[in-house]
């Protein structure tokens, strides 16, 4: 099901829109003239995921010395810092926490097992990892599709 | 075994007098300023034992301790030696006359070379002078510093002395012009030593933080007389607020626990040990290596609670012979099977 839920104009590049839609709280986000939707809520607790801060990509090879990718994609969770990528609702933690997560996992899905294998390599640097030191995390948020139409913005709702 | 912590007694004026040049060999004959002579402790207590000669060491530490090798360092504070180039001249003497008079004198005894710490440049150079002469090993750093000792005024010393190959031995007291805790000067000698252990969790989170072993990856350090029972606790919390402020500090590219891990080894004299000696183990397992631990005896000082005696019995016999031996002979890279 589509719906309309803004004129593109209103939301500037690095900007965001919180609407309601089909009785679920979305965020849609500007970044650098693509748009992207996410649920505005943290898979990890239930946080207003989507009024979290926006961050880019940074890390450093000495004292001193930043080595900034200002992409702003990474949404912050104000309630306990879960970061999110918005393009695809992939999370981003530190290793240790995703070791209580993997344990839990273990019993579940083959798809989870094979998804947290991934995170084998925890010291390996991922060119998105937000921060260094970060790992790919446990949780996904949702993500909606998006289409520009027009002078509107429409978001495609499942169901 | 290794005993990575033993003393050489602070030099008399006198004695240091044929390594001085004429310049300062009047101007401490002419004038009221004798050098440093502050003690960390109050004249003829246990901790304070100023030890005898090299004859003494010798059947201490050699004979009855039976220690293979030995790393001894001098106390002497030239830190609190307010005159610049006077630091400097007393240090370099300093190290000349251990050089010549200890460990030239026994080829088991290694030394740490003494720096004016007030003077990053200065104490770089002294380093690079030392470097190479036979019997030195490390740099002796005490813990109490001017400033910490993660800040960048002190990156080109650590660079020194990471190239330099010699280990940065950090140990308790020190004579800087700041107070001994980090809230302001406490009033008692009790409050001193106790806050020693805090200032050594600073200096810590300061190296690691401020990027020390990013800027210097090969660089070791040695902890020495700082205790290790805080230290799991100290890098549980290190780490919880990496977690939150990595962004700031995007060097610091594992947790800072990591870091000390690699990087740091610690001496286990003298020990603060719980009232249920077996508690020990707990807080030996929860430094998560069974690298990081030192045996030392800190000759000729006395200690009402031995970690040899206390701590080594409780436990296993491959972490004890890691403890008496294996950790100090790869920090400080001595050869297998005895000293050439």
């Amino acid at each position: 099901m589509k719906y309309v839920v803004a004129e593109a104009s209103e939301i500037e590049a690095g900007g965001r829109k919180i609407v309601t839609v089909a009785g679920r709280s979305i965020g849609v986000f500007n970044l650098d003239g693509e748009f992207f939707a996410l649920r505005n809520r943290c898979p990890h607790q239930g946080g207003k995921l989507c009024e979290g801060k926006l961050w880019g990509v940074i890390r450093s090879e000495r004292p001193g010395d930043f080595e900034y990718r200002p992409s702003r994609e990474i949404l912050c969770c104000p309630w306990h810092g879960w970061e999110f990528h918005v393009r695809t609702g992939q999370s981003w933690c530190a290793p240790e926490r995703l070791r209580v997560r993997r344990y839990e996992v273990e019993t579940v899905a083959g798809e989870e097992i094979a998804e947290a294998a991934d995170t084998e390599a925890l010291n390996v640097e991922h060119p998105d990892a937000p921060a260094p030191g970060m790992v790919k995390g446990p949780y996904t948020a949702e993500t909606y599709p998006v289409t520009r139409e027009g002078e509107y913005l429409v978001v495609e709702m499942p169901g | 075994m290794i005993d990575a912590d033993v003393h050489i007694p602070n030099p008399r004026l006198r004695e240091l007098l044929p390594f001085l040049s004429e310049h300062w060999i009047e101007h401490f004959s002419n004038t009221l300023d004798k050098g440093a002579s502050q003690q960390y402790y109050p004249p003829r207590s246990p901790v304070t034992g100023r030890g005898g000669g090299l004859g003494d060491l010798r059947e201490a530490v050699f004979d009855r301790g039976g220690a293979e090798v030995a790393v001894a360092s001098c106390l002497y504070a030239v830190d609190s030696i307010h005159n610049p180039d006077a630091a400097i001249a007393l240090a370099t003497a300093t190290n000349d006359w251990q050089s010549r008079e200890w460990l030239e004198r026994e080829p088991r005894l290694r030394g740490s070379v003494v720096v004016p710490i007030q003077l990053p440049a200065a104490a770089s150079e002294e380093v690079e002078r030392h470097a190479d002469r036979p019997g030195f090993v490390q740099v002796l750093i005490p813990v109490r510093t001017e400033h910490p000792l993660g800040s960048r005024h002190y990156h080109p010393l650590w660079k020194t002395i990471e190239q330099s190959g010699l280990v940065a031995a950090i140990h308790f007291g020190g004579a800087p012009v700041m107070p001994p805790t980090p809230t302001g000067w406490p009033s008692f000698f009790l409050e001193e030593y106790t806050a020693m252990a805090q200032v050594f969790a600073t200096q810590l989170t300061s190296m690691i933080v401020e990027g020390v072993f990013d800027a210097c990856p090969d660089l070791r350090v040695v902890f020495l007389e700082s205790g290790f029972t805080w230290i799991p606790a100290h890098l549980w919390r290190m780490d919880k607020e990496w977690r939150n402020l990595r962004r700031l500090v995007p060097w610091v590219r594992r947790p800072p626990s990591d870091y000390f891990r690699e990087h740091v080894r610690v001496g286990i004299q003298p020990l603060d040990a719980p009232p249920v000696p077996a508690q020990l183990l707990e807080v030996v397992e929860q430094l998560g290596s069974d690298d990081l631990l030192l045996f030392a005896s800190d000759y000729p000082h006395v200690h009402a609670c031995d970690a040899g005696e206390r701590l080594l019995p409780l436990l296993p016999a491959t972490l004890q012979r890691k403890i008496r031996d294996e950790n100090a002979r790869s920090l400080y890279r001595l050869p297998e099977g005895g000293v050439p």
